[in-house]
């Protein structure tokens, strides 16, 4: 079998205190090439000043077969919305 | 919780003049200090201590609700109140994996939490002794911890206001359900508005000393305030809080327990009584009348979890055993 470059997961900053966001991928043989290679694909027009890179290998993701029963219970509990609750206008902003 | 969160902290610092302006010179220029920037170390520790007994303050917190979830009145009371206790655990999960970001672990933060070492909001250290109580707690300590976590929104430490935002978005609804309760108390029969005025009585006190001690007396104020950690003094979002408060409770028609609360026309703002600073510092360190039980019960969870936490780990070594064996 041919030898494949690993793919790694590229997470850009955009300044300081925002998240990292995903900002695509990138081939590289290890942790070091690839931030250089990020930097070089991802970062040429200011787009960040800090990048974070996870192998794509160790990322593990939720099932799309299972979306429904991960995230469907949330939608009938309208309770833990503050518009549940009527609050009269005279006592303020709450 | 929050104002709270500071005592005990630690923001001396040792480093070179010369360092310690370059970052006060970032914070002034309300730059965002992230967790691999360089920091003084006393900026680091002063974060740890007030983002883990802020994290513990949401865990411990849970209890004094948790135990009328089960006697809630209606299904509708029951599954309000069940998530905001829910919320409660999550938002003490952002806080613990915020201060984790400045080289503190989730185990050390626990046991600290468990010897005494570290400390929690000293409003948790009171009994909830009737259903009005849920009322109130939604209406007054929750309002007063809003008042607190808004400005954390903007805290110079990245990941924690980012939690923060989160926490505050989430907890929006924890108030308006209290209040709720309490209009529903407030308008009902004798006896409810009378059971909603105690609870009113018990809490208002308690409410006001979640902001911390007076600024005359707030020792880790100056620094705090300079690091922008925090962004108002004690004094001033316990002014806010009150300046709010006054108004929902005579709406609700009950009295607030302070017969020299009062308008004060040329500051703006409502004047109160003396508080008891005294019962204040007994609380904190883990003389109020729940704080026994409060530990008890958070050292019977970590015990009690204990089986859990080592089965995930040795059945993850045999998956990855497995995994190892079949490549």
């Amino acid at each position: 079998m041919t030898q494949t470059t690993p793919l790694w997961e590229v997470f850009i900053r955009p300044r300081n205190g925002l998240a990292h966001k995903h900002a695509g991928s990138i081939h590289a043989a290890d942790e070091v090439l690839a931030l250089q290679a990020a930097r070089d694909v991802y970062t040429r027009r200011g787009e960040g000043n800090s990048i974070w890179v996870v192998r794509s290998a160790d990322i593990y993701a939720s099932d799309p077969d299972q979306t429904a029963e991960n995230f469907d219970p949330a939608a009938d509990k309208v309770y833990r919305h503050p518009t549940f609750y009527d609050i009269p206008d005279d006592v303020g902003h709450m | 919780m929050y104002s709270q969160g500071l005592i005990g902290a630690d923001g001396r610092s040792t480093e070179s003049a010369e360092f310690l302006a370059r970052f006060q010179a970032r914070i002034d220029a309300e730059d965002k200090i992230e967790p691999n920037d360089a920091m003084p170390e006393g900026y680091r520790r002063t974060l740890i201590r007030q983002i883990g007994q802020h994290a513990h303050s949401e865990i411990v917190g849970m209890l004094p609700e948790g135990n009328w979830i089960t006697r809630a009145p209606s299904l509708r009371r029951k599954a309000a109140l069940l998530a905001k206790v829910q919320d409660e655990g999550g938002h003490g999960l952002y806080l613990y994996a915020a201060a984790e970001t400045l080289g503190v672990s989730r185990e050390e933060m626990t046991e600290e939490l468990l010897s005494g070492k570290a400390k929690y909001s000293s409003i948790f250290n009171y009994p909830t002794l009737s259903w009005a109580d849920m009322g109130i707690i939604g209406w007054l300590v929750d309002g007063a911890a809003i008042m607190n976590q808004i400005p954390l929104c903007r805290c110079s430490y990245g990941p924690y206001a980012r939690a923060m935002i989160r926490v505050c978005k989430e907890e929006s609804f924890h108030q308006r359900q209290g209040y709720e309760l309490c209009m529903a108390l407030a308008f009902g029969t004798p006896d409810q508005k009378a059971m909603v005025q105690d609870a009113l009585n018990r809490w208002w006190w308690p409410s006001l000393m979640m902001f911390g001690p007076h600024d005359a007396d707030s020792q880790h104020s100056d620094q705090s305030m300079a690091w922008k950690i925090k962004r108002f003094t004690n004094d001033e979002l316990r002014q806010k809080f009150i300046d709010a408060t006054v108004p929902q409770a005579e709406y609700l028609g009950l009295t607030l327990p302070d017969p020299d609360l009062k308008w004060n026309d040329a500051k703006g703002g409502y004047d109160h009584g003396p508080i008891d600073w005294s019962e204040f510092w007994r609380v904190v360190k883990g003389q109020g009348p729940m704080a026994r039980d409060r530990i008890k019960a958070r050292k019977k969870a970590w015990e009690d979890g204990a089986w859990v936490r080592e089965a995930a780990l040795a059945h993850a070594a045999k998956r990855a055993a497995r995994k190892i064996a079949a490549e």
